[in-house]
């Protein structure tokens, strides 16, 4: 909301030491936030005064145009007293006239900076202004001619046009539509200074009676009030005031026409908005009604509009004229014809203009009133003053007739301790401190012993509960008076076992070379083609979000290999090709299209309701991916690098498993995105928790990824459900037996199983099993392989003797023959 | 060995003559002494002290003399042969000492050499903040609170006091999933949390949750579609706005400094009552306003032509000059957020707060571009470790 400060100050008396500054800082520890201090003509650098034409020559000019040869008088201004000579192009002044006049030396909106210069054969010391050139109104018919006792030449001309006006821009929050008004920002500085507040809505108004403009309402519930007066013999084509219009241009809204400027200076004034119909152009009486489905109506802005049953109608004999509370119809808006004005000020049901204003994408400065509430006992006073300022300013006459259908509400009141404030606020806040302060906010407060009951105004409908009161009793007080105590917590429990497994997880892959990010969970067809998912893959199942930002991204993504792709191809963009990246985050598993109920608010929900609530959510389970591009190691003067491959992927989900005490095992799979030949499924038992290995190259050369890329991705949270904390590990001290063995197979035997086959077969002395060498060549023949295995083998309790060491080599060796014909190579 | 000879003249035998036997001594020390090496010095040893050197012989000769002469011989040339051996080990460790200090020498690197064969891992800072921000609490007792990003509408806004025509609940801000009616959104902020706390757990409630949420604000370097909040919630007997005011200022100090501290504005959240803005202390300029790295020093590099620019006025760039940086909303529980939870409002008061997790990295790090967040750049999350 946009307040000129002369405004505030016409409302109330503020004591002469406030400052803009004071009041501003007063009204945003009140809760009514400053955002901007503007000077109305911020960018207007003087010298710029007022001048007398003294005289003016033509001078037909060669392309066709006629100019003027000025001789302004500046008075003193220009420093010597003598006349200023100005080169003028517009026409529409004469001799004597009063003008504005920019001196060389000045800068007009935009940074055109004045100089004295040569034009048209004479040298031009200035610009006579336009007010378009000020930047304070959209008049192309050529410059500013003053009223003749607008001043002196030489004065200054910024208070003149208001152009040193000081605008305050202030946030105002949904619960203080009050603020939306001139009269509840001045009586906010009123309270804030303890100054008394003159209410300008406090008005004598005629009486209602039968013979105003007929109105019907149909919908009480969607329109308690509505007022209308009438004037007639208005003159259209009188001007705005230079007052009204450039308060008008200060708080942000464009002077039209002096009946339309008038309603919009009243709703400023009073935060009452008004409608104002052309009086000739309404056919019958004015009824308010519920639209039709399907009904139509062409609102101001010239957009026809599908009505719903809900919407809120004005409608004469003629059909819908307005869309109440929002917007008016074309066909009976005030026009530059419109002598028989007759004003409309209603009040209507807040959630009915909210959900219209948000059913048709129309939000204006009325709907945004009356959606927060408006007080409803204004639109005598806001139509009454509406009508003062017609004729003052428009002439004709304010009829007899005044309309009112419906009434306010009766005033609610609210009880609560006295000592409430303070008991909530942790303020020493004495009862007669909150019962002075609600008085200042308007309401009527009565003590009755140890609780005080406060009457809300009518400006207040935000008031409604007893922590409400306490606000603004606080508010008051100032926030600053809140003392600082820590409350003392019960004893805590520190991290669940997995958040702290969590951490840990980052950290392993941090100290492993990996860096994190965070992408967005969004992704769409085009990012699930890339992965080569096929049509039925699981991944696929995704819920679309109805409002996405984008539509290549509709989806909440149910992997997180996009978004870690895209980010790896982007460092590999921006010249790093070489990176290892992981993310741990959610992923969104549809669990069908269940609603969610909207429980009541007034009770806890139900064991019941609450079960249903979390089962029409989608599953998301905590997931982890890793992407590894370019070298693993670097190359450098020790030497060679090495490329990552599918074994770092692999290796990823292993290191992460092993700080969470798990075993993962690792068997071979097929799954998109992964190179069919080079992917690992990986478990724990029986639950596979995802996959691991090298990248399909279509898919590298898809998201345009270095070749060779790898990548893992699993969930994360049945890798944390199984961590456990290592149990009595025991650490023989007696000495190892080493044993290597060389063991031929046929070169598809995966050497994960050899090695659990070994295990099994050399018993419990085998302390551990290494695979230290991978040998495919002539030696070994075609289709074998020959994978050696360190073996070692401790006993707890005794030295092993060599018959125990071979009969268990033996063991592990003979197992391996029998089940993988495994051969021992000589 | 012969036996004693015991008409052996010792007069007669040559290597036992004291000048024979001084000789040798000095030979051998001689010889000693000019070893450069411990090869040379081994060398010396056999020849000066081996089995056939001059005082091994002479030694041997001492059991040839007669008994009476033998004291004398035997005085003489043991003396020589330790003084040789005394010298023999004296050299030895000099030696050994010179070839070991030579040796270290010779194995100097030049330790500039990089050593980037492994890149550094990092953590992300978003991340590694919200665990600071978690500890921070957990040392006071609290614990952390988590819950869903996909979420329900009635958890997101109803129990919120945040009803379906609220005013503060517009469709431009808020991610529908598709079917809307299915009143399934992403969450817009993490105060759901509050209410899934409220609604699992029994008071006294102190916990904080960090987490992720959406908007659906376009993608600049100030917005963000998806964004990090931390939200915190007390519910207990007695808790007034001094308890929420005590919480941040020690928020505020354990994050920014001792001494950093909280202001609090009136401002409005459906969910609590009273509301209020939370400000900071600027951490940098202390609340001065003044950039503290111009200070005294505006106008030393001798500018004299051009215009004063904004930093040389001395304005703190972290909080633009306020002395005050905005960091967030909190307030009083509103009871009616309580009576939808099934927590009794006439035994219970609460309060709440909420911060940008990704705005405080912004400020605390001089971050300029949101959009570093999530890009994912190695260099930027490189930058900062995996502790923040």
């Amino acid at each position: 909301m946009r307040a000129p400060v002369s405004w505030i100050r016409e409302l109330v008396e503020l004591p002469a030491d406030v400052t803009t500054e004071k009041l501003t800082d007063r009204l945003t520890m009140l809760g009514l936030k400053l955002e901007a201090v503007e000077r109305a003509g911020g960018d207007i650098q003087g010298p710029l005064v007022l001048g007398r034409v003294l005289s003016l020559a033509e001078e037909p000019q060669k392309n066709g145009k006629i100019i003027r040869w000025c001789q302004v008088d500046v008075g003193d201004a220009n420093g010597t007293g003598e006349p200023q000579g100005i080169v003028c192009g517009a026409h529409n002044f004469a001799e004597g006239d009063l003008v504005v006049v920019v001196l060389p030396g000045g800068v007009l909106p935009g940074g055109f900076a004045i100089s004295a210069r040569k034009t048209y054969g004479h040298v031009s010391a200035g610009m006579i202004c336009s007010a378009r050139e000020l930047g304070i109104g959209d008049d192309h018919d050529g410059i500013m001619v003053l009223p003749a006792d607008a001043g002196q030449p030489g004065d200054d001309a910024f208070g003149y046009l208001g152009l040193d006006e000081e605008v305050i821009d202030l946030e105002i929050n949904p619960d203080r539509a009050y603020a939306l008004s001139l009269r509840g920002i001045a009586r906010e500085a009123a309270l804030g200074f303890g100054v008394p507040f003159q209410d300008p809505a406090l008005r004598a108004t005629p009486e209602p009676n039968g013979t105003g403009y007929p109105v019907v309402v149909d919908a009480p519930d969607g329109c308690p009030v509505f007022v209308t007066r009438t004037v007639t013999g208005f003159d259209p084509s009188a001007p705005t005031p230079r007052w009204m219009a450039q308060r008008l241009q200060q708080a942000g809204m464009r002077p039209i026409s002096l009946a339309v400027d008038v309603t919009n200076y009243v709703m400023l004034e009073l935060g009452q908005p008004i409608h104002g119909y052309d009086g000739d152009r309404l056919s019958g009486p004015i009824r308010v009604r519920r639209a039709v489905e399907g009904e139509r109506l062409t609102t101001l802005d010239g957009v026809e509009r599908t009505l719903s049953a809900e919407d809120l109608l004005i409608t004469d004999d003629s059909g819908p004229i307005g869309l109440a509370g929002v917007m008016g119809g074309e066909t009976t808006e005030l026009s530059a014809t419109t002598s028989h004005v007759v004003i409309e000020a209603a009040h209507f049901d807040p959630v009915s203009i909210f959900r219209t204003q948000r059913r048709h994408k129309l939000p204006s400065e009325a709907s945004k009133r009356f959606e927060r509430g408006v007080d409803p006992l204004l639109p005598e006073a806001a139509a009454d003053r509406v009508a003062e300022l017609l004729v003052a300013h428009g002439g004709g006459t304010v009829t007899d007739g005044v309309t009112k259908v419906g009434a306010a509400p009766e005033p609610r009141s609210i009880t609560i301790p006295t000592g409430l404030p303070a008991r909530v606020t942790g303020m020493e806040i004495p009862a007669h401190t909150a019962v002075a302060n609600l008085e200042s906010v308007g309401c009527g407060v009565t003590v009755d012993g140890g609780s005080l009951t406060a009457v809300v105004p009518s400006w207040r409908p935000d008031l409604n509960d007893p922590f409400d009161l306490v606000e603004e009793v606080a508010r008051i007080v100032g926030y600053d008076k809140v003392p600082s105590v820590l409350p003392a917590a019960p004893a805590g429990r520190g991290l669940t076992p997995a958040q702290s497994l969590r951490r840990r997880v980052g950290r392993a892959l941090a100290g492993a070379g990996f860096v994190e990010v965070v992408s967005f969970p969004f992704t769409g067809p085009a990012a699930l083609d890339a992965l080569g998912l096929d049509e039925d893959d699981e991944r696929r199942n995704t819920m679309r979000i109805a409002n996405a930002l984008s539509n290549e991204q509709p989806y909440m993504t149910t992997t997180l290999l996009p978004g870690l792709l895209e980010t790896a191809a982007r460092n590999a963009g921006r010249g790093q090709p070489d990176v290892a990246l992981f993310e741990t985050a959610t992923v969104t598993l549809p669990r069908g299209t269940v609603a969610a109920p909207i429980l009541p608010v007034d009770r806890r929900p139900t064991p019941g309701e609450w079960d249903d609530l979390q089962k029409a959510l989608p599953d998301q389970p905590l997931h982890l991916a890793v992407v590894l591009t370019g070298e693993r190691e670097r190359t450098g003067w020790w030497g060679p690098g090495r490329a990552a491959t599918w074994s770092d992927a692999i290796q990823a989900v292993r290191d992460v498993a092993q700080v969470l005490g798990v075993e993962v095992e690792v068997r071979s799979a097929s799954v998109a995105p992964w190179h069919p030949g080079r992917c690992a499924e990986l478990l724990v038992g029986d639950v596979s928790l995802g996959h691991a290995g090298e990248l399909h190259p279509k898919v590298c050369t898809a998201f345009g990824l270095p070749a060779r890329a790898a990548a893992a991705e699993i969930d994360l949270d049945l890798l944390l459900e199984r961590a456990a904390p290592p149990s009595g590990p025991v650490v023989s001290s007696f000495p190892v037996a080493k044993e290597d063995v060389a063991l031929v197979v046929d070169a598809a035997l995966p050497a994960g199983e050899l090695a659990a086959t070994l295990r099994e077969g050399a018993g419990e002395l085998l302390e551990s099993v290494r695979l230290f060498d991978l040998y495919t060549g002539a030696q070994v023949g075609g289709g074998k392989k020959s994978l050696a295995f360190a073996l070692r083998f401790r006993a707890p309790d005794r030295t092993l003797n060599d018959e125990e060491i071979t009969a268990a080599r033996e063991g592990a060796v003979a197992l391996a023959a029998e089940r993988h014909g495994a051969v021992l190579r000589g | 060995m012969s036996g004693p000879n015991t008409d052996y003249d010792p007069v007669e035998v040559t290597p036992l003559k004291a000048d024979e036997v001084e000789a040798a001594r000095d030979a051998a020390l001689a010889a000693i002494e000019s070893a450069g090496t411990l090869e040379e010095l081994k060398r010396v040893r056999t020849e000066h002290a081996g089995d056939r050197s001059a005082l091994a012989l002479a030694n041997r000769e001492i059991g040839a003399l007669p008994p009476q002469a033998r004291k004398e011989a035997g005085q003489r040339v043991g003396q020589a042969r330790g003084a040789v051996s005394k010298a023999l080990a004296a050299r030895q460790a000099v030696l050994e000492a010179e070839h070991e200090e030579r040796i270290l020498v010779e194995e100097a690197v030049d330790v500039t050499l990089p050593w980037d064969r492994y890149p550094a891992g990092a953590r992300h800072p978003l991340t590694t903040l919200s665990e600071r921000i978690g500890d921070v609490f957990v040392a006071m007792g609290w614990e952390i609170a988590e819950g869903p990003v996909v979420e329900a509408e009635w958890l997101n806004f109803d129990a919120l006091n945040l009803g379906a025509d609220h005013p503060a609940r517009t469709m431009q801000d808020t991610f529908w999933m598709e079917p809307p009616e299915n009143a399934i959104v992403l969450r817009t902020h993490t105060s759901p949390v509050q209410a899934r706390t409220l609604l699992t757990r029994k008071p006294p409630v102190y916990v904080v949750c960090p987490g992720r949420v959406f908007r659906t604000d376009e993608y600049d370097a100030t917005h963000s579609p998806v964004f990090h909040q931390v939200e915190g919630l007390v519910v207990d007997e007695g808790i007034t706005m001094a308890h929420l005011k005590g919480s941040l200022d020690h928020f505020a100090s354990s994050m920014f400094g001792e001494g950093i501290t909280t202001r609090f504005r009136p401002s409005y959240f459906p969910f609590t009552e009273p509301s209020a803005e939370v400000d900071l202390v600027c951490f940098v300029c202390r609340g001065t306003g003044l950039d503290p790295a111009v200070g005294t020093s505006v106008g030393a590099s001798g500018s004299t032509a051009a215009e004063p620019t904004s930093s040389a006025h001395g304005s703190c760039r972290t909080c633009k000059g306020e002395g005050w940086i905005e960091w967030g909303g909190c307030g009083v529980v509103n009871p009616r957020v309580l009576v939808a939870c099934g927590v009794d409002p006439e035994r219970y008061t609460g309060f709440a707060f909420g911060m940008g997790i990704d705005r405080t990295l912004m400020f605390r790090h001089g971050v300029e571009d949101l959009r570093d967040l999530f890009e994912g750049d190695v260099r930027f999350v490189g930058a900062f470790g995996t502790e923040i």
